[in-house]
């Protein structure tokens, strides 16, 4: 994995579809990750790049080590070995979750987690400001403006009329939205989402298929998910994992014909066996 | 109504009125109170200075704290060792002389000077909570082992306390000390004096801590409450702003702890022991958590009412405080000022008035 290999500027977005698997600038790079809990190997020597403007799906089986990867990126879990690097080289593998978050890689995780006693803006105010001492924190008050960027976030996750309401009542899916919108809001590089469409209804799951490939516009997204049509109507890239290692990497299209895939993963293997053994 | 008023969103001009009227009457209480009720209403007003902040960081940051009594006492003997040197002139204070220590130890030197004494009777509280938090909140102890840590450290300060007595005042605590600055604390005159700085301090209190809940401090503190998790993936280090936090509130209970060393004339380590500890927080709970008014109103009530039934039945009032102690939790888990907004709120809406006058869960 050479991080500096290639320094392409993609940042200027192509209208229309999110480019297939193009090769922009790494925005991160996992090297020879594993994880170990009391003596169980979670993630065996895994590797991930994560580039800009992509929208990069995680998948596999359950146990395949999928969010426990992302607990490593965002400095949740500490790994046992190997180390991750930001695409300027930073290594990030000792710092703390918050100093991670502030250096702009943003994750979500599975259930909306969202201030439930705080209003829609005042969760949105709460990323806006980069600086988070908390001496800059006294001389700001609550609830004051809404900012542009404020304003271009609530389009974005299609909640401009909610900015007054408090953020418990809204629903699950727009629960989600807000959270994704402060991620937002933090101008991040990187956003790690832990199976944001699970509980959706269709119409939900779509419009968050396209947020997240609005959102791949301007960043890199990372998504861990099982939901195999969202995958196949979404995936620019898609990683497949198995057993805390990496099995196979590519496109939807790649994936799918792959037979060690569809015999780990998808179990078609088997199946195939068993009707090859019927007839 | 009132009470959003005076909770609310600030800036309003009712708001302004309503306040500068209270203010007005809190002014003129001298005129209509006899020394003794206005040393008293004193003494509590002092108190409420510990509640706003104890308010601040269990109401807004929801650390409960059962060690305030510490802070307290920390301040309260900073005054105490200064009027005692006061008092004692050139000699040695009698407790010590009694004790048999030949000179006066080292720590004692600073408090020679009032204004030393001044500023140490807040520092030193607000810098031991500031290590008790920075290393407890880093190493993420939240909740009720953090409770119990409190009360650890109520229980290792006294018994430091009780210990040392040539340099304490041992279980006596110090006490024995008729002036300040010249001022007799006894005559009616010094007493509306001090009850006007006591008066400051309380709206000076006050003011800080709306301050920093109206700022996005008190939006953090508020997110950490209920997920500190992630705030800590927002990139905010809820640590520090809870220490920051602790360390106020520490702060302003050494100054309420001054204060009231100032009315009653006596400090002493059963002061800031372990069931003082408990009443502070009580006094939160009775006036509504979270809404800094709360504090006051509680406060003033609950001592109010702790004087009044201590005076008719000795006996009676450890009953009352337990009795009101189960009703709050079950009953009232928001407090006076919570029954009293849902009050206002049912009756606003029967009114037909369109805004909702209860403010925001909190």
């Amino acid at each position: 994995m050479q991080p500096y290999a290639k320094k392409v500027d993609f940042s200027v977005p192509v209208r229309g579809e999110v480019r297939e698997i193009g090769i922009s600038p790494i925005v991160l790079s996992a090297e020879d990750i594993t994880v170990t809990f009391g003596g169980f190997v979670a993630v065996n020597g895994m590797n991930l790049a994560l580039r800009k403007n992509e929208l990069h799906f995680l998948i596999g089986p359950n146990g395949a080590g999928k969010t426990t990867m992302l607990d490593v990126i965002c400095g949740k879990t500490r790994p046992a070995a190997g180390r991750v690097l930001l695409g300027d080289g930073l290594d990030i593998t000792k710092k703390r979750d918050y100093e991670i978050a502030g250096l702009g890689v943003g994750r979500k995780f599975q259930a909306p987690s969202i201030f439930a006693n705080l209003s829609v803006k005042e969760n949105l105010e709460l990323t806006l400001d980069p600086d988070r001492s908390v001496f800059r924190a006294l001389k700001v008050r609550r609830n004051r403006c809404t900012t542009f960027e404020m304003k271009k976030v609530l389009e974005q996750i299609g909640l401009p009329d909610r900015l007054h309401v408090r953020a418990g009542s809204l629903s699950h899916g727009e629960k989600q939205w807000l959270e994704i919108g402060m991620l937002l809001l933090q101008k991040p590089r990187l956003l790690l989402l832990d199976e944001p469409v699970a509980g959706m209804t269709d119409e939900e799951t779509m419009k968050t298929g396209m947020l997240l490939q609005d959102i791949a516009k301007a960043c890199s997204v990372v998504v861990v998910e099982h939901d195999m049509d969202f995958v196949r109507s979404f995936a620019a890239k898609v990683t497949v994992m198995h057993e805390g290692k990496l099995l196979k990497e590519g496109s939807m299209a790649e994936i799918q014909r792959d037979p060690m895939v569809a015999e780990v993963y998808l179990g078609k293997r088997r199946e195939t066996n068993a009707q090859a053994a019927g007839h | 109504m009132v009470l959003k008023w005076l909770t609310g969103n600030p800036g309003s001009r009712t708001k302004r009125i309503l306040w500068s009227v209270l203010l007005l009457l809190m002014c003129m209480a001298p005129l209509f109170m006899t020394p003794f009720r206005l040393g008293l209403l004193t003494k509590f007003l002092a108190l409420a200075i510990l509640a706003v902040g104890l308010d601040l960081i269990w109401g807004y940051g929801g650390i409960l704290s059962l060690g305030h009594g510490v802070f307290f006492g920390l301040g309260a003997y900073a005054m105490a060792m200064y009027l005692k040197l006061e008092a004692s002139g050139t000699s040695l204070p009698d407790f010590m002389s009694w004790s048999g220590v030949e000179g006066l130890p080292w720590f004692w030197e600073p408090f020679r000077s009032f204004p030393a004494a001044l500023i140490l009777g807040m520092l030193l509280p607000a810098l031991l909570a500031l290590i008790l938090g920075f290393f407890t909140f880093r190493n993420r102890i939240v909740g009720v082992y953090f409770t119990i840590l409190t009360q650890a450290l109520v229980m290792i300060v006294v018994t430091l306390f009780v210990g040392k007595q040539e340099w304490t005042g041992g279980t006596n605590g110090l006490t024995g000390y008729p002036s300040i600055l010249g001022f007799n604390l006894n005559t009616p005159s010094t007493k509306i004096g001090l009850y006007f700085i006591t008066l400051a301090a309380l709206a000076g209190a006050y003011v800080l801590c709306r301050r920093i809940v109206s700022s996005r401090v008190g939006q953090v503190l508020e997110a950490s409450r209920d997920g500190e998790n992630r705030v800590r993936f927002l990139g905010f280090d809820p640590s520090r702003y809870k220490t920051f936090a602790f360390a106020v509130s520490g702060g302003l209970a050494g100054l309420a702890g001054m204060l009231f060393v100032l009315q009653v004339g006596i400090i002493s380590p059963s002061m800031m022991g372990i069931v003082p500890s408990i009443e502070m927080v009580l006094w939160v709970a009775l006036g509504g958590r979270g809404t800094l008014i709360g504090a006051i109103i509680g406060t003033v009530l609950l001592n109010s009412a702790k004087t009044g039934i201590s005076e008719a039945y000795p006996e009676g009032w450890l009953l009352v405080l337990g009795a009101l102690f189960v009703i709050v939790v079950v009953l009232m888990p928001k407090g006076l000022v919570g029954v009293w907004s849902k009050v206002v709120s049912s009756l606003s809406r029967r009114g037909g008035t369109v805004h909702a006058a209860v403010r925001k869960e909190g």
